[in-house]
């Protein structure tokens, strides 16, 4: 299939980076070559294959529910780039 | 003797009878890193790391490290030693906690090296070119890559300027440099070793293992770092056996096969015939040999591209600028800028490239044509190994189809990097364990890697053949010659 530099900018958007229109271009020329590739997959019968998500066949591992030691929030905080007090700190939210 | 240049187990040899100590040991590794560290950039942030200060364990002979010291792959969280994934975006970043084979290690005794070791950004690459410090250079030819994404562990270990050290495989990153670099590397079984406190890529594959000198030195390291953790829920609750056990010369008997598809295109030649050498020696020493086939290799790598950057898209969304780590942005940006313009210069190009690869293919419309068909086909994969261990000991391969390439020559190209990882993907695919031993040199004088794969839990099997052809061929006692 092709990618197109929209599906490509909008995707970048979903993924929360900022792209240069140089890196976007680049990008989606790359993209293109290896979706290009990967479309090989396309001639495999998966017909009644069941997906393998993880490799054990382990699931629903849960622990006892008792209270141990964590860290400080001060500890937790120690390497936030700004913070307030025991808060993260981040660009207003709520105008 | 320099005391660098031996192996673990000659070492605490020598600990033992209290001919040295563990500060002579610190002493000889920080005199060989600055001898020829400029040239090989095996460790990162070197200059800001007191090697001599590097934690010294109380000297206590039960332990069964004590006072070795073991370098450190730049995303396995040390409490004392920044962490950074050589990533922008994760600049500064000093984790507040021990990763848990971090933990183990110190309770056998080993000392944690203060400088970490250099990898591609977030292990995100096959040459360590992807580094926010630069590449390291290939001990065997310094205009080479090491390989990666664990080249800075797998070029230390090559130039004697670490003693041991642990790496973390996604899709052959602890295989392939140690192919590149002559040196013994291991990926353990998925679930062997706890990944709590590996900065995650690809959760259902990656693990970390050892890259040493020798096999000895390999079980040694897997002893200390194997076992259940109830901080990692993927990490299985078996006994750990004595690896050290299965050190015995005697292959006897042992089934051994060599799959048909490997024979691609893109092997080199002299490669192929170097392995094809590795692999009579080992019918010498008694093995059976087989041909077997594992018809659905040649998808191995368009699914891990879906399933590695699928889950990289999602483990690397907590890099938004707010937990630890770089911040881009002037005051007055919103919320969504600031996660933009942060990840944006944080990231380099090769991570950009994989996260937004991961997001398309989960994202809506895209994602039974991509993420659920390569989980189906993963399947697949996984089962041509079922029927093969069925009846054979193990699986003997290259590591990778060529020896060490030129830095830059394939950085530009990102589908025929990917091609590269060819003979380690499929291992991380189907959980099973895997070691690359040196097995030989290029005319031009680059190693080559025999790749051994047994089925899951079997590392002894791995150390049994690897062992056995190990003390049967001199080429773990060669040694680069760097000029200092």
């Amino acid at each position: 299939m092709a990618i197109t530099k929209d599906t490509v900018k909008y995707v970048a958007h979903l993924a929360r980076i900022d792209l240069k229109p140089k890196e976007l271009e680049k990008l989606s020329q790359q993209l293109q070559e290896i979706l290009g590739f990967i479309d090989k997959l396309k001639r495999v019968d998966i017909k009644e294959i069941a997906p393998t998500s993880h490799i054990l066949p382990i699931n629903n591992v849960l622990r006892d529910d008792k209270p141990g030691e964590s860290l400080s929030s001060d500890k937790a905080l120690e390497n936030v780039p700004q913070r307030q007090g025991k808060f993260f700190s981040v660009p207003k939210v709520i105008e | 003797m320099d005391l660098n240049t031996l192996t673990a187990n000659e070492l605490i040899k020598k600990l033992d009878k209290k001919e040295i100590t563990s500060r002579d040991i610190l002493t000889s590794l920080e005199k060989r890193i600055k001898e020829v560290d400029s040239k090989v950039k095996a460790y990162v942030r070197v200059n800001d790391s007191n090697l001599l200060n590097s934690e010294l364990i109380t000297h206590n002979s039960e332990l069964s490290l004590k006072g070795i010291p073991v370098s450190i792959k730049d995303n396995i969280c040390t409490r004392e030693y920044n962490t950074e994934c050589c990533s922008k975006i994760l600049e500064g970043f000093k984790p507040p906690y021990d990763a848990t084979v971090i933990q183990k290690l110190k309770e056998a005794g080993a000392i944690i090296l203060a400088a970490k070791t250099n990898m591609d950004e977030f292990a995100f690459g096959s040459s360590t070119e992807n580094s926010c410090y630069g590449p390291t250079h290939n001990p065997w030819d310094l205009d080479t890559v090491t390989g990666g994404s664990s080249g800075g562990s797998a070029a230390a270990v090559a130039s004697d300027e670490a003693i041991m050290a642990l790496g973390s495989d996604t899709g052959g990153s602890i295989r392939q440099p140690a192919s590149f670099c002559g040196v013994v590397g291991l990926k353990p079984t998925y679930g062997r070793v706890s990944r709590y406190g590996l900065i995650a890529f690809a959760s259902s594959l990656d693990q970390i293992g050892p890259i040493t000198k020798d096999v000895r030195d390999s079980a040694i390291l897997m002893n200390v770092i194997s076992g259940y953790d109830a901080y990692d829920s993927t990490s299985i609750n078996i006994d750990v056996p004595d690896y050290t056990k299965s050190l015995e010369s005697d292959i006897k008997g042992i089934r051994i096969a060599f799959p048909n598809e490997y024979f691609i295109e893109g092997l080199d030649k002299e490669v192929k015939a170097i392995v094809q050498e590795a692999i009579n020696k080992l019918k010498s020493l008694g093995a059976n040999y087989k041909s077997v086939s594992l018809p659905h290799t040649q998808y191995a790598i368009p699914v891990y591209y879906i399933v590695a950057t699928a889950e990289a898209s999602s483990n690397l969304a907590r890099f938004d600028g707010v937990q630890y780590g770089f911040r881009a942005g002037g005051a007055k940006a919103n919320l969504i800028d600031m996660y933009k313009k942060t990840r944006g210069e944080g990231f380099g190009q090769e991570a950009k490239r994989r996260i937004i690869l991961g997001t398309f293919v989960l994202s809506h419309g895209y994602y039974d044509a991509y993420y659920l068909r390569a989980l189906k086909v993963r399947t697949l994969i996984k089962q041509d190994f079922d029927k093969v261990f069925a009846e054979l000991d193990c699986i003997v391969t290259p590591t990778s189809p060529t020896a060490a390439f030129k830095i830059g020559e394939k950085i530009k190209d990102p589908l025929k990097m990917y091609l590269s990882d060819i003979y380690t993907i499929s291992a991380n695919l189907a959980g099973i364990p895997a070691i690359s031993i040196p097995c030989g040199f290029t005319k031009k004088g680059l190693p080559v890697g025999l790749q051994i794969l047994a089925k899951p839990f079997n590392e002894e099997m791995l150390f049994k053949v690897a062992y056995a052809y190990e003390q049967n061929t001199p080429w773990h006692k060669m040694k680069p010659k760097i000029a200092v």
